[in-house]
C-alpha cells in the first residue's frame, strides 16, 4: 500500500533563514505518525505545508499519489482534518454550527449531517447538551473536543494535528490522550500529530519523526530511539524529557 | 446563529437599499431640476436675506417663477454659483466687487509683483479703487457672464462700531482715535480679517497697533460687543443692530473704506425681460429705509415680511415660508436633515466596508486607503464644502452636502473594518482557510461576523457625526436642521437657535440609540457573551 502524503525534497526558508531543510517523508495510511522536536525544529512547518497554509519553496507534496496544485486546493483541504492548539472555532458559532460549518456549506443533506454529529459526539465523548453552546461557554476540554468534530466530520482521509493538547492541564491531557488513541484505533485514522512531549509521541504513535534544525534526525518507533539513536542529539533529547518525568 | 445572520443581513441591506434609492431619486429631484425657476442666491447676513426676497417678490409680480435660496455662504461661494450658472442673481456690493472678485484681474493687470496682495502700499490700494469705474466693472464682469444693476440707492459700507458708554467714556469718535487706545479688543469677522480692503490694510493706514484681534462670527460679535467680551466690532452701515443695540459708529477720518453700493449681479444669459424686471430695483432703497427693512427682518425673523416692507405693504406675511407652522417647519428640516444624514452614511457603509477589507490586506495600496481617508478627515468641513462647490456635479445643493458627509463618513469606517479584520487571531483565520473554505465564503461567514462589532462601531461613530455635521449642510442651503441654527446665529436669536440645536441633539442621541439596537441584532450572540 502507498503513502497516503508523500513528501519529496520540500524545503521552506522564512527570511532568508531555513525553517526546512530539504526533506523527504512519507505518511503511511492507517496509521499515526508523530512528529517532534524542540522549538523551531520545523515540524509545524512541515504540517502547515501539506495543508498549504504555506507554500514550500523547493520541491513537491503527493496528496494520494497526486501532486498539490493551487486551483483545488481547497478541495484537497476538505479531504484533510486539521486540528491546532486553541482549537481555532469561530466564536461567533455555536458548538453544533462549527462543527456542521463545512457540512452545510457544502449543502450535504442535513439529516445525514445531524447523524454524523450524534455518532461524532459519542466518538469524542462530548455531551450533546452542549452543543448549542458557543466556544467561550465551554472549557479547553470540550473545546478540543468540539474542534475534533469539526475536523473529523467529512471523514478526513488525513487527520493533522498541531500540539491539540498543549494548552490543557494534565489530568485533561491525559484523558484525551486515550479518548485520541482510541479514536484513531477506531476509525482506522490516518493522522499526523505534532507534539513537543515524547510521552504523548510514545502512547499515540506508531512511528515518531524526531525533528532538530529543520531537519528529520530519526524517525522510527520509541524503541528504536532509545536503543538505536541516530546521533547524540536523539540520547539528549529523550533524556532531557526521561529527566524531567523523573522528577 | 449562522440562519439568523444571514437572512437578517440580507433583508436589512435590502430595505435600506431600497430605502435610500427612494431618497436619492427625491434628492436628485428636488436639486437637479429646479424647474426652470430663476434661482436667487443670497449671503449669510441679514440685508442679504432680505435683498433675495425682494428680488424674488419682484420677479414673482413680472410674472417670472423665482426662488430664493437664502444664505448660501460667502463671496467666493456665492460668486462662483453665480459662474457656473447654479444661481442666477444675487445681492453685492461694489466694493466686494471690486475688492474681492475682480482683485486678481483687475490687478494683474498692473505690475506681477502685486500678486503679493497684502503687501501692497495703501496708495496702490486706493488707485485699484479708483480704477474700478462702473463701466469698468460691467466689463470685467461680462467675461465671466455676469451683469450688473445699478445702485439700489444705498451705500453699505464697513464700519467699526463701539458701544456708545464705552466710546463716550474713553471719548472716541474716529477711527484714527483707536490709535492711543491699544488695549481695547478688537473683535472681526473672519471675511473682514482677510479681505483686502479690510483689517490689516486699515491698521496700516490708520497706524493702529492694537493688542488683542481676534475672529468671531457676525452676530455672534454682537452679544460679544453687549457683554463687553470685545470693545471695538466690524458692522456693515446700514446694520439694523447698530440702532438696536445702541452702537456709535466711528468716523472713517482717513476714507479708508470704498463705497459699497448695493447692486444685484446676474447672469448675462438670462432673458431680458427678467434682467429689466431686476433693474427695476435701481435706486428704490436708501440707507434710511434698508436700515427699517432689516430691523424688522430681525425683529419679526422673517424675511419675507421685511420684504414686504419695500412693496408697501402692510407688515404682513406672504410667503407659504413665512406662515409655516412650526411643527411643520421642524418636520422638514429634520426630515431633510435624516436625508442628508442617511444617503450618506448609505454611501460611506457601501463604499467604506469594502475598502476596509482591502485596506485590511495592508501593502501600499491599504496604507494609500488609509492614508487618503484621514488626510479627507483633517480638511475642515467649511473648506471641504467650499472645495466641493465650484465642481461641475456639486454646486450648491444637497449632493455637495451629501458628498462631503460621505467623505467624512469614510475614515471611521474604513478604519474599524481593516481593524476589525486585522484583529482577528491568526489561529481563527488559518482554520478557516484549512477547513477548505473559498476565499468569498472565509470573509462571508467567518471574518466579517467576527469583525462585526468592530465594523458596527466604525458605523455608528459615522453616523452620529454625520448627524452632527450635516447641519453645516445649511452653509450652502442644503437645507436640515442648520437652517434654524445658522439663521438663529445670525439674527443672533437663541430661541430659533435652539431649535436646530435641540433636535439635532436628540437626533444625534436617537441615533446612537438605535445603533446600541442593532448591536444586539447584528452581532452574532457568541461575540457578546
Amino acid at each position: 500500500m502507498s503513502a497516503l502524503v508523500q513528501l519529496t525534497d520540500v524545503s521552506k526558508r522564512y527570511d532568508g533563514a531555513a525553517a526546512l531543510q530539504p526533506t523527504d517523508l512519507s505518511i503511511e495510511r492507517g496509521k499515526t505518525t508523530v512528529l517532534i522536536g524542540p522549538s523551531g525544529c520545523g515540524k509545524s512547518t512541515l504540517l502547515r505545508l501539506m495543508i498549504r497554509l504555506i507554500e514550500p519553496d523547493s520541491g513537491t507534496i503527493e496528496f494520494d499519489g497526486a501532486p498539490i496544485t493551487p486551483d483545488k486546493i481547497d478541495l484537497l483541504r476538505r479531504r484533510i482534518g486539521y486540528v491546532i492548539q486553541e482549537g481555532g472555532l469561530f466564536p461567533h458559532l455555536t458548538a453544533r454550527a462549527n462543527v456542521l460549518l463545512m457540512a452545510r456549506h457544502l449543502r450535504k443533506p442535513e439529516s445525514e449531517s445531524r447523524q454524523r454529529l450524534a455518532e461524532l459526539c459519542v466518538l469524542t465523548r462530548f455531551s450533546e447538551n452542549l452543543l448549542g453552546h458557543y466556544p467561550v461557554e465551554l472549557s479547553g476540554g470540550q473545546r478540543q473536543r468540539v474542534s475534533l468534530m469539526r475536523a473529523l466530520m467529512l471523514s478526513p482521509e488525513l487527520l493533522l494535528l498541531d500540539e491539540p493538547l498543549g494548552a490543557l492541564d494534565p489530568l485533561v491531557r491525559a484523558a484525551l490522550q486515550k479518548d485520541l488513541k482510541e479514536i484513531f484505533a477506531r476509525l482506522q485514522q490516518t493522522a499526523l500529530l505534532v507534539t513537543h512531549d515524547l510521552a504523548e509521541a510514545a502512547y499515540l504513535g506508531h512511528e515518531i519523526v524526531l525533528m532538530n534544525e529543520g531537519r528529520i534526525v530519526q524517525r522510527g518507533s520509541i524503541v528504536d530511539l532509545r536503543e538505536k539513536p541516530a546521533s547524540s542529539f536523539v540520547t539528549e533529547f529523550i533524556n532531557a524529557q526521561r529527566s524531567l518525568a523523573v522528577i | 446563529m449562522k440562519r439568523i445572520w444571514n437572512p437578517g443581513i440580507q433583508e436589512l441591506c435590502r430595505s435600506i437599499l431600497f430605502f435610500s434609492c427612494f431618497l436619492g431619486f427625491q434628492i436628485f429631484n428636488s436639486s437637479a431640476f429646479p424647474a426652470e425657476k430663476i434661482v436667487i442666491g443670497s449671503k449669510k447676513f441679514t440685508e442679504s436675506y432680505v435683498l433675495g426676497e425682494i428680488a424674488k417678490r419682484t420677479l414673482n409680480d413680472a410674472g417670472i417663477p423665482a426662488e430664493h435660496r437664502q444664505g448660501m455662504g460667502g463671496t467666493i461661494i456665492l460668486w462662483e454659483a453665480l459662474r457656473t450658472g447654479q444661481i442666477d442673481a444675487y445681492p453685492e456690493y461694489t466694493g466686494t466687487i471690486a475688492e474681492e472678485i475682480l482683485k486678481n484681474r483687475l490687478r494683474s493687470r498692473r505690475e506681477p509683483r502685486d500678486a503679493e496682495g497684502q503687501r501692497e502700499s495703501v496708495d496702490e490700494r486706493d488707485r485699484v479703487n479708483q480704477s474700478t469705474s462702473p463701466a469698468k466693472m460691467r466689463e470685467a464682469l461680462a467675461k465671466s457672464g455676469v451683469g450688473m444693476t445699478a445702485s439700489l440707492g444705498f451705500n453699505n459700507t464697513y464700519a467699526l462700531v463701539m458701544r456708545r458708554d464705552k466710546a463716550q467714556s474713553l471719548g472716541l469718535l474716529k477711527i484714527s482715535d483707536l490709535r492711543n487706545h491699544p488695549e481695547l479688543k478688537i473683535g472681526l469677522t473672519h471675511e473682514f480679517l482677510d479681505r483686502q480692503d479690510g483689517w490689516r490694510p486699515l491698521v496700516a493706514r490708520y497706524q493702529l497697533n492694537p493688542r488683542s484681534v481676534i475672529g468671531i462670527d457676525h452676530a455672534l460679535g454682537y452679544a460679544a460687543l453687549k457683554n463687553g467680551s470685545i470693545d471695538v466690532k466690524d458692522a456693515y452701515s446700514t446694520d439694523a443692530k447698530i440702532v438696536q443695540y445702541d452702537l456709535v459708529t466711528l468716523e472713517d477720518d482717513s476714507q479708508f473704506f470704498p463705497r459699497y453700493d448695493a447692486i444685484f449681479l446676474y447672469r448675462l444669459a438670462l432673458p431680458g425681460s427678467t434682467i429689466a424686471a431686476l433693474r427695476k430695483l435701481e435706486g428704490t432703497l436708501n440707507e434710511q429705509k434698508m436700515i427699517r427693512l432689516n430691523a424688522t427682518a430681525e425683529r419679526t425673523k422673517d424675511y419675507t415680511r421685511a420684504a414686504s416692507l419695500y412693496f408697501g405693504d402692510a407688515a404682513r406675511s406672504t410667503s407659504p415660508g413665512g406662515g409655516e407652522s412650526f411643527s411643520h417647519k421642524l418636520a422638514r428640516w429634520t426630515s431633510r436633515h435624516l436625508e442628508l444624514a442617511g444617503f450618506s452614511l448609505l454611501l460611506s457603509v457601501i463604499v467604506g466596508v469594502p475598502l476596509g477589507i482591502w485596506a485590511s490586506r495592508g501593502g501600499a495600496i491599504g496604507q494609500v486607503i488609509l492614508g487618503f481617508t484621514g488626510v479627507v478627515q483633517t480638511i475642515p468641513s467649511l473648506a471641504l464644502l467650499a472645495l466641493l462647490v465650484p465642481l461641475p456635479f456639486f454646486g450648491i445643493s444637497a449632493r455637495t452636502a451629501i458628498a462631503a458627509l460621505f467623505l467624512y463618513g469614510l475614515l471611521p469606517i474604513v478604519r474599524n473594518t481593516a481593524t476589525g479584520l486585522q484583529d482577528i487571531p491568526r489561529s481563527l483565520r488559518e482554520s478557516a482557510i484549512a477547513l477548505g473554505l473559498e476565499p468569498g465564503a472565509r470573509l462571508r461567514k467567518i471574518f466579517l461576523p467576527i469583525a462585526s462589532r468592530s465594523i458596527l462601531g466604525g458605523i455608528k461613530t459615522s453616523a452620529v457625526i454625520n448627524v452632527g455635521t450635516a447641519t453645516l449642510a445649511a452653509l450652502i442651503g442644503a437645507g436640515g436642521l442648520g437652517e434654524p441654527i445658522l439663521s438663529g446665529l445670525n439674527l443672533n436669536d437663541h430661541v430659533t437657535i435652539l431649535q436646530g440645536a435641540i433636535p439635532a441633539a436628540v437626533l444625534a442621541l436617537l441615533v446612537q440609540g438605535l445603533f446600541d439596537l442593532l448591536d444586539r441584532v447584528l452581532i452574532p450572540k457568541g461575540l457578546r457573551l
